[in-house]
C-alpha cells in the first residue's frame, strides 16, 4: 500500500501518538486506514464513532468526520448518524469494556437491528486506560488489579455473542495478522448490515506484566502460538480449544438492512 | 535484476517497541543506540511489507526502489 494514501487519513498533527510503544491499537488503526483506502472511501462520508479508553483515541488520529462519545454508547450515537444520513459510511471503533460491559446494552440492540455499522472490538483483555481491571473478557485464571488472585468469572465470546445477538457479518483476527485485520474490517464495511470484527490485541503494559507477557514481542508471539483457523478448529475438541484463539469469518448472512427497512415503512406510511 | 527495496523510518514516530524487528524475516532491521528503527541491512529486503504493515506507529514505508535505465 503506497504510504502516501494512507497519510491523506491522517492528523499528522497529533503524532506520534498517545498509546504505549507496540500497542496493537496502532496495528488496528493502520489496517483499518489501508481497508478505507482500498476501498476509495473519502473522508466527508466517513464517520467514524468511539466510545471511551485507550481504543476509543483512535478517531482523534484519523482525518475523517469523527465523534468522540460517552462511554459505551458510542453505538447509540453511530445508530442516529446512520439514521439520519444512511449514505455514510459508518465504523465504530470500540474496546473490549466499552463494548461489551458499559455498551453492552447498547451492543446487542444494534446487532439485533442490523443496522448498517461496522463495529471494530478491539480485545485486549483488560481495563488498560483505568488502570488494569479485570473486563468480561479477561481469561480465567489471568491477573489484574481487581482480580490479584486471578480472574474466576468465565469470560465473554464476543464472535459468539455477536452472532447470537443477531450481526450479519462477525469475523474475529489478531493483530499478529495484519492483512487478515484488513480483509475482514474491508468484508465488514462493504457489508450491508451491521458488522462486527473482533481484532484480539494486547495490552502488554496492564495485562502482560502482570501474566508473563510484558513485552510486545511476547504477545505478538503469543498470538502466533495460540490462534487457531476456524476451519481447523472445528475439528478440535472442546478440551483442545481451551486457551485458544479461533481466528476466522463466523457468520456471514444476508438479511434486510434497518435504514432500508426504515425507508421503506416511510415511503408506505406517506402512502 | 531483481527488485530492490528502500525502508524508510520516521524517527520522529518510532518508539522503539521490536515488533518490526520480530516480523522480519530477512532480519534487515535492528534498533539504534537512541532506540529506535533502523535498517541495517536494507539491501536484504524483499518488499515483503510485514514491517510496515505491524508498525503500531505507523513509522515505517516500504518503497520500491527505482532502477537506473
Amino acid at each position: 500500500m503506497p504510504r502516501e494514501e494512507v497519510m491523506k487519513w491522517l492528523r499528522a498533527r497529533f503524532f506520534p501518538h498517545i498509546w504505549c510503544p507496540g500497542c496493537g491499537h496502532g496495528v488496528i488503526m493502520h489496517a483499518l486506514l489501508r481497508s478505507l483506502t482500498a476501498l476509495d472511501k473519502k473522508p466527508e462520508e466517513t464517520v467514524i464513532a468511539s466510545g471511551i479508553g485507550c481504543s476509543s483515541r483512535m478517531p482523534g488520529y484519523i482525518n475523517a468526520c469523527t465523534v468522540h462519545t460517552t462511554h459505551g454508547r458510542s453505538l447509540g450515537f453511530a445508530t442516529g448518524i446512520k439514521l439520519a444520513k444512511p449514505e455514510l459510511t459508518v465504523i465504530d471503533v470500540m474496546g473490549d469494556g466499552d463494548c461489551t460491559a458499559i455498551g453492552g446494552n447498547h451492543f446487542i440492540h444494534a446487532c439485533r437491528r442490523n443496522i448498517g455499522i461496522t463495529a471494530i472490538v478491539m480485545n485486549n483483555n483488560i481495563y488498560g486506560m483505568t488502570g488494569g481491571q479485570a473486563s468480561p473478557t479477561t481469561p480465567p485464571g489471568a491477573k489484574a488489579t481487581t482480580a490479584p488472585y486471578g480472574a474466576i468469572d468465565p469470560p465473554f465470546d464476543i464472535c459468539n455473542l455477536a452472532a447470537g445477538a443477531g450481526a450479519t457479518y462477525v469475523a474475529r483476527a489478531t493483530i499478529a495478522q495484519p492483512a487478515m485485520c484488513e480483509q475482514y474490517i474491508k468484508k465488514g464495511i462493504q457489508h450491508k448490515g451491521f458488522s462486527v470484527i473482533e481484532i484480539v490485541t494486547h495490552c502488554h503494559t496492564q495485562f502482560g506484566r502482570k501474566n508473563k507477557r510484558s513485552s510486545p514481542v511476547d504477545n505478538l508471539n503469543f498470538f502466533k502460538q495460540a490462534s487457531v483457523a476456524k476451519a481447523k478448529a472445528d475439528q478440535m475438541s472442546p478440551e483442545e480449544l481451551v486457551g485458544k484463539i479461533i481466528t476466522g469469518e463466523f457468520v456471514n448472512k444476508d438479511i434486510p438492512e434497518y435504514t432500508e427497512q426504515y425507508d421503506k415503512l416511510i415511503a408506505k406510511v406517506r402512502g | 535484476m531483481s527488485k530492490q527495496f528502500d525502508v524508510l523510518i520516521n524517527k520522529g514516530w518510532c518508539k522503539g517497541c521490536g515488533l518490526c524487528i520480530a516480523v522480519c524475516p530477512k532480519n534487515v532491521l535492528e534498533l539504534d543506540d537512541r532506540v529506535k528503527c533502523e535498517p541495517v541491512r536494507m539491501d536484504d529486503c524483499i518488499g515483503c511489507r510485514q514491517c510496515e504493515n505491524i508498525c503500531p506507529d505507523l513509522a515505517i514505508t516500504v518503497k520500491e526502489r527505482e532502477q537506473d535505465a
